[in-house]
Order: structure tokens, then sequence, then C-alpha cells
């Protein structure tokens, strides 16, 4: 269901002669669509560009083809309930998405939680950045063409969905954060088994570069290509991979500590360029310091209980908060606005992939379309995380 | 810049500011006539608030807000915006109570360029009118969609669940 818009007519572009080739270059300009079902997209998400001939001159995206209006849904669902909707926001960092929940209600409640499930919770987000930046690296790498890269991250990725389905009973939307702490206890193979992947993940990482960061073919097509300025990137709020790419410092890991993040050693990547091979740099390079945190934990799991004591009915009392967390995208914001009721009474969810998108207008402006797949690419859009 | 800095400067700076620090963050309200030229201020005066987090509305029709101390009279649109400086990192909560009946507010998105976006999804989904916004559409609901479905008292029998 193609909308027709107010600011772009595509009956008065097309040229009312087909023949007429030379349409494009004597000045007249082109509106063509682009998804909502397009394999570049990876979502329903359905941008409508106009060219001039192969230049880029606007790109309007149109949203909502997933909204499903979650926040209205969280209004009627309890403070337990409404944390497993937003597993299906961000479904590539579900993890992170119900840290964020579960550390806002500890908040309002003023809960502590144990040391045994902090750590836990850490490594399962480390493991969740690491999954989704895999998936990313192998369809990245695929929009430009190389096929090869998305078998070798999958391949990867697949032990870390069996690692999670072991402990969690789930391979995508976990739902194993919970107010005051985690659900179940970690399977007595989590720690042999993460060894085993950071071993194997560790033999391969290596491979990554030679296959796609060194190959001038890539370097080329992104280098340059889709430049976003550091103080563009802090007005369009543009946060995570996207910010640091551009030389912002925005890891709220580092900003503002939470759990045992304060505790472990790890290096906020930060890259100056802005363009989408920075963008590609700082995520790949992430990947080695979410190893380099796992490794530090995953032998010091304290032992004790892995969920505090709460009770069966949560009420927050009546005021606001606000939490947030880095999700493999950006910064995600969790804002309850509460009347002391079992319910919130007004939620907000601040999806890093919605203040990203906001910027492809400006940086594609005057790129070739080709180099629109590497643009989206870098920015890393999962769009059920956009329209929510 | 601590809590107690910040609210110095903006009390000097807009005397009819009414301060809140219940909460985890520096709370100001400011009327809607004001907010124009305080978004500026905040901007690009000593605050240096360059980072616009999170932008949202919060409803209170009249019947919530008879009950509640936070908007008493006839129900209101607050807008709620969450702001930091990426120099001074002390985050800081604006908001601006609106007539429910009437809601109309000036758009910043001139000053932070990520306020586009949120501000048409707070007219599409709760209805405040953005004046002299570039491109004021709905942005996640179809254009002929009626009513603004995170308002309190919308009602759809076909597609919403109760529980």
């Amino acid at each position: 269901m193609y909308r027709e818009t107010q600011i772009v007519n595509t009956q008065n572009n097309i040229p009312s002669n087909a023949e007429d080739a030379g349409f494009a270059a004597d000045g007249g300009e082109l509106v063509i669509n682009v998804g909502p079902q397009h394999p570049a997209t990876h979502g329903v998400l359905h941008l409508v560009i106009t060219l001039q001939g192969e230049t880029i001159q606007k790109i309007e995206p149109h949203l909502g083809y997933i909204h499903r209006s979650i926040e209205k849904m969280c209004e009627s669902l309890s403070y337990r309930q409404f944390i497993y909707v937003t597993s299906r926001m961000d479904y590539l960092s579900a993890h992170i998405n119900n840290h964020a929940c579960a550390l806002c209600i500890e908040k309002g409640l003023q809960l502590e939680i144990p040391p045994r499930a902090q750590v836990i919770r850490v490594l399962m987000g480390e493991l969740t950045r690491i999954a989704s930046h895999e998936l990313w690296w192998g369809a990245m790498a695929m929009d430009l063409g190389a096929f090869t890269p998305f078998f070798y991250a999958f391949r990867e990725r697949e032990t870390i969905n069996d690692i999670m389905e072991e402990t969690c009973g789930a391979r995508l939307t976990m739902n194993y954060m919970v107010p005051g702490g985690v659900m179940y206890d970690l399977h007595p193979n989590f720690q042999k088994r993460v060894k085993d992947f950071i071993q194997l993940f560790n033999s391969k990482i290596d491979e990554y570069d030679d296959l796609v960061t060194s190959n001038i073919i890539f370097q080329n097509r992104t280098k340059g290509v889709g430049v976003l300025s550091k103080e563009d990137a802090v007005s369009f709020g543009c946060t995570g991979p996207v910010g640091r790419g551009s030389g912002v410092q925005c890891d709220i890991r580092k900003l503002y500590p939470y759990e045992v993040y304060d505790k472990v050693q790890f290096d906020e990547i930060i890259e100056t360029g802005g363009d989408s091979f920075s963008r590609y740099l700082v995520r790949v390079k992430e990947l080695r310091q979410s190893i380099r945190i796992i490794e530090q934990l995953i032998d010091n799991i304290p032992e004790g209980d892995f969920q505090a004591k709460t009770k069966a009915v949560l009420k927050l009392p009546k005021g606001e908060f606000y939490s947030r967390v880095e999700t493999a995208r950006g910064e995600f914001g969790v804002y309850i606005v509460s009347e002391g009721g079992t319910t919130p009474y007004r939620i907000k969810f601040r999806s890093p992939g919605f203040s990203n998108l906001s910027a492809l207008d400006h940086i594609s402006r005057g790129c070739k379309i080709g180099d629109l797949m590497a643009i989206m690419g870098t920015l890393d859009l999962v769009i059920p995380d956009i329209d929510r | 810049m601590t809590k107690e800095e910040m609210k110095e400067h903006i009390a000097q700076h807009l005397p009819g500011a009414v301060f809140d620090e219940t909460g985890e963050w520096l709370n100001v309200q400011v009327e809607a006539d004001a907010w124009r030229s305080f978004a500026q201020w905040l901007r690009n005066e000593v605050l240096q608030m360059d980072y616009l987090f999170c932008l949202t509305c919060i409803d209170w029709p009249p019947a919530a807000a008879a009950k509640t101390q936070t908007a008493a009279g006839g129900g209101a649109l607050t807008m709620v915006y969450h702001f930091t400086s990426t120099t001074f990192r002390q985050p800081l909560v604006v908001k601006v109570k609106l007539d429910r009946n009437n809601p109309e507010i000036e758009t910043v998105s001139a000053i932070w360029r990520t306020a586009e976006f949120h501000e048409r999804e707070v007219y599409d989904l709760f209805g405040v009118r953005f004046l002299h916004h570039p491109d004021l559409r709905r942005l996640v609901l179809t254009d002929d969609f009626e009513g603004h479905p995170l308002r309190k008292d919308f009602e759809d029998p076909v597609n919403m669940i109760r529980l």
C-alpha cells in the first residue's frame, strides 16, 4: 500500500514518452520506491527516493509497516508482563532491551540485585552484542555483494544461539531478565561452552578482517561514503557505533556504568572518520572488546542467588523513572511514568534506530544510489525497533 | 556542572521556571510561550544542551488530572524533553504543559535535528501540533487514520484488546 504524499508526486516525474531516455540528464527528477519488501532494508522499511540521474536528492522514510503500538500495549500490562513485549522490538538485542526495562523497574523499587545476577546479565548482554554484530557483519557484506561472509558470521552466531537456548530456553526472544535478577540460574554447561566459543571466535576473528575489512573493493565502496560530522551526529541523536564512528563519545557503558561495567576493563572504540567505513570499523573492533569483557567475567561469576526476593505483584511508587543501556545499536532508554499502580501510566522507549534513521536523509544526499546500500548497512537498522 | 549550578543558571535566565527535584534528574516546567526562546538558550548558551535524547508526551485527561497534583484542572498534554550536554553530562528534563483541546507548541527541529522525527511521532500519536515544523505529517500511522492512539480516551473497538 504505497501512500501518496504531498511532497512526492510520482505522477509528474515519470516521463510521458518512455523512449525519452534523456529525462534524467536534462534535469528531470525520478522518484523511486525502495521497500517495504526489499532485501537491503532488512525489514519493512519504505524509502521514497528522489533521484537526479544516479545522485540522491532526497530520501523520505515511510514508517509504520510493523507498528504495533507497543507503548499503548504496555499501559495495560503489569510491570512483570511488559518486559516480554520489548524482546519483540529490537529482536537482535532482546536481552539488552529486557535489561533496560528491568533496570528501570529496579530503580523504581530501589532494589539491589545480587552480584551473581549482575555478572550473568553483563555476560548475556555481551554475548547478545556479539551475535548482533555478527549478523550485521554478514548482512552488510552481503548487501555489498559478498556472499561468503554471511555464512562465516552465521557459523559463529549459531554457537551463541545454542548457548542462549541452553540457558534461556529460546534463541532469539529470550525473556531472561526479570525485575530483581534473571529468570533461571545458568545451565551447568554454560561456562564450558562460552569458553569454547571464545576459543573458536578468537581463531576466526582475524578471518573477518582478511575477508572484508582489508578487501579493496569493500574499502572503495565504504570509504568517504555517507559522511556524518560530529556535530550532526549529536544533533541527530545518533548513538552507538553510528555516533562513535563520527567521534562522539556516547557509550553508556562507560559514561553511566550499570551493573559491573565499571569493574571490567574495555575500551570505548571511537573513530573520527564519520563515513561508512568508520562505522564498520567501530563494530568490528567492538567484537573484540565484547570478547574481552566476557573473558574477564566468565571465570569470576560469584556464587549466590540469581534473583532478589520480590513481591509477586510489583507496584512502582508514584514518580518518573528513566534508565538507559547500550544496546548493539546505541542508547536504549526506558521512561516510565508511574501513578503508583500495578501498570505503568505511560511508558516511552527511546530506541536507538529511530534517531539513527533520522540521519539517513542528511548523510545520503549527494551520494549515488549504489552507495545507499553501504550507508544503510552501516546504520544497522532494525525496523521493529524503529516502528515499535 | 552540578544540579544546583544548573538550577541557578536557569532561575537567572527564566524567573518563571518551576523546578522539581524529586526525581533522579532536575525537572523544569516552562510555559509554552517561553519555550522556543528558552530552547534556543539551552542549546547555545552556558548549559550547552546539544543532545536531545528523548522527546515524548504524556496525556493527562481531566479524570486523571483531578487525582494527581501534576496537572490539576481540565486535563493537559505534557511535553517532556530530556536533554544532556556532551560537555557537562548532566541531564535535564524540561516539561511544557499544553491545552489538551488545542495543543500547540513551537517546534525545536531547527535546533536539534532529531526532534523532527520525534515531533512527527508525537503529532501522530498524541495530536500535538508543532508550529513551523518543516514536514508535519503522520509518521507511523496511515494518513487517513482517525484519532490519536496514545491519548488515554482513544477507543478502537476492533483492534484494541483490554486486559
